[in-house]
């Protein structure tokens, strides 16, 4: 299809793109691999996690709980800003102008915007992973240890990454199209997505209703699934939901998100 | 008719910008949409796109509706200025619409040659002058060979001679038959290129004509001595000053009567009123 095409050939060739997936591949190395070996190495005090827990954490058997782990807040928002990036500059640039009169309905257009994004957040995810196990592998044979690949369950970990930077993107489009604009798009995305679950979840501790409705908002159900397929130790994962209502919530997200931002294209006049 | 409107009408809050407007390009013309700032072109360009929808009113591109794919593709535009990612490369935006558009790379080298960008087309859009930017987009438009070209006042921001190479191009097109939609409030630009123009003032389309119809009849201008030995010999001519004024297309055989009389002719010149006597008279403006 044409529009993916197009698509895929200017998120590819923008530095934003790389950027930000660099940002994140350097983050998620960073904390979840060389900190953990200073603390390992520098060894007098690694706080409340015993030797083990940290040699666990970088066995390269774990690489599927390191991925998914970093999703729900900080992959999360860096995806968040690729996404509302990506469709909210098109209205000061133009772009959307000589889009949606280059000739595929307004509906191909979107979805050839929906198709770019997702290889691209496909890739970041298979990135993270290629990047995560490369570490760990490092780090396992410096240190001598028995180490292992992963074993099937990775493919848990892995989809339930997909899923949980799958519901960012579609939260990123979605704010893209409502504000037509990056700015304010990015600005609200990295607040909701940082800043105002978290102080509802404070909110939460005092007041039960609140607590519930922060099980389920985006990066709280984000939160959950990551929790439930093993990611621990990391800001935002959660453990209070199965994994199963988790991702229902998710792919719910995702519908949303994909399907409001897609109506509103598709109807609204483009000024 | 390569365009027609049927009392297109576009309101925002209780203000009509576009109202009632029904227009008519023909194949293989340049039509000229001529009127003020805030007279309502672009926003009729854009429901002719399918950018924005009408309140009401109708209109019919290449016999469909505005904004289809199947009038889409046969269209090629470039409205209010140029919308191209800035930190690709002429040409690498032009890849991308013609992916969009369904059309071959050798489109793309065929167009940056039409413009005149080849040599500029590896750099980044966003350091492209004026000018450059806004042949980008005519080439965009001219992407996949359109049976008709939307240009919404192309020559925006250009110096002369960036607006002369623009008047050239849409002429060397017009000459190969393309039908071209040139909005502009350049009077001297509609006068020098269009065939026929449509003059739009607040939303409503004041006259639609060619432009020689536009302007009336022509009249003469006669400098001569002794001019009252003049103004009795022409019937009909008018004394203004020191000139005639007469309503007659043969110069040759009134030169020919004052000789005969031993009339000096000093000067003898059309005077047609320019279209922007005609323009102001008609929206007001004056
Ligand atoms: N989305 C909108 N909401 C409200 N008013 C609008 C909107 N778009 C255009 N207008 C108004 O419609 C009028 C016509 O605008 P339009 O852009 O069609 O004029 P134009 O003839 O193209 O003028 P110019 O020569 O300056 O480009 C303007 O007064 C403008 O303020
Ligand atoms: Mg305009």
């Amino acid at each position: 299809m044409g529009s993916v095409k197009a698509e895929l050939l200017r998120l590819w060739k923008w530095p934003a793109t790389w950027v930000l997936i660099g940002v994140w591949l350097v983050m998620t190395l960073t904390f979840g691999y060389v900190f953990n070996y200073l603390a390992l190495n520098g060894g007098t005090n690694t706080r409340d996690l015993s030797q083990q827990q940290l040699i666990s954490a970088m066995q390269p058997e774990n690489v599927g709980a390191a991925v998914v782990r970093g999703l729900p807040m900080f992959g999360g928002a860096i995806i968040l800003v690729l996404a509302a990036l990506a469709v909210g500059s098109g209205y000061g640039w133009g772009t959307w102008k000589t889009t949606l009169t280059a000739g595929p309905r307004r509906v191909s257009a979107m979805a050839g915007t929906l198709g770019a994004l997702g290889i691209v957040v496909v890739l970041l995810v298979a990135l993270t992973f290629v990047v995560n196990l490369g570490a760990s592998i490092t780090i396992a044979s410096l240190e001598g240890w028995d180490w292992s690949l992963p074993g099937l369950g990775v493919f848990q970990a892995l989809g339930a990454s997909l899923l949980i930077a799958a519901m960012w993107t579609g939260f990123g489009v979605f704010l893209g199209v409502v504000t037509k604009g990056p700015a304010l798009a990015v600005g609200l995305g990295l607040m909701w997505a940082i800043v105002t679950e978290n102080l509802l979840r404070g909110v939460g501790s005092l007041l039960g209703p609140v607590e519930s409705l922060t099980k389920v908002l985006p990066g709280g159900s984000a939160g959950n699934l990551a929790g439930a397929v093993g990611g621990s130790g990391a800001p935002g994962v959660l453990t209070d939901l199965s994994g199963t209502t988790a991702a229902l919530f998710l792919v719910g997200y995702v519908v949303f998100f994909v399907g409001a931002a897609t109506l509103l294209k598709v109807r609204r006049d483009l000024v | 008719m390569i365009v027609t409107t049927e009392k297109l009408t576009k309101r925002y809050g209780d203000r009509a910008v576009v109202d009632e407007v029904s227009l008519s390009v023909r194949r293989g013309e340049v039509y000229g949409f001529l009127g003020p700032n805030g007279a309502g072109k672009t926003t009729t360009i854009r429901m002719l796109l399918g950018l924005v929808k009408p309140t009401s009113g109708t209109a019919s591109v290449l016999g469909e509706a505005p904004g289809t794919p199947k009038a889409l593709l046969k269209v090629g535009s470039l409205i209010e200025g140029p919308g191209f990612y800035p930190y690709l490369s002429g040409r690498d935006n032009l890849r991308v619409h013609a992916a969009r558009r369904g059309v071959g790379r050798t489109h793309v080298e065929a167009a940056l040659e039409q413009v005149d960008l080849v040599g500029a087309s590896d750099e980044k859009f966003r350091r492209y002058s004026l000018g450059m930017k806004q042949r980008l987009g005519v080439a965009a438009a001219l992407l996949g060979r359109p049976e008709l070209l939307i240009l919404d006042e192309p020559t925006n921001g250009l110096d002369p001679a960036g607006m002369a190479d623009m008047r050239d191009l849409v002429r060397a097109l017009a000459a190969q038959g393309q039908t071209v939609l040139l909005s502009s409030h350049l009077l001297g630009e509609v006068e020098e290129i269009c065939d026929r123009v449509g003059v739009i003032s607040q939303g409503r389309l004041v006259a639609e004509s060619t432009v020689d119809q536009l302007r009336g009849d022509t009249v003469l201008l006669i400098r001569a001595d002794p001019i009252e030995k003049a103004h009795v010999l022409i019937e009909g001519s008018t004394l203004h000053g020191d000139v005639l004024h007469v309503r007659e297309t043969d110069a040759g055989a009134l030169v020919r009567t004052l000789v005969h009389a031993d009339v000096d002719v000093q000067e003898v010149r059309p005077l047609r009123r320019t279209l922007e006597e005609v323009f102001f008279e008609m929206t007001g403006a004056a």
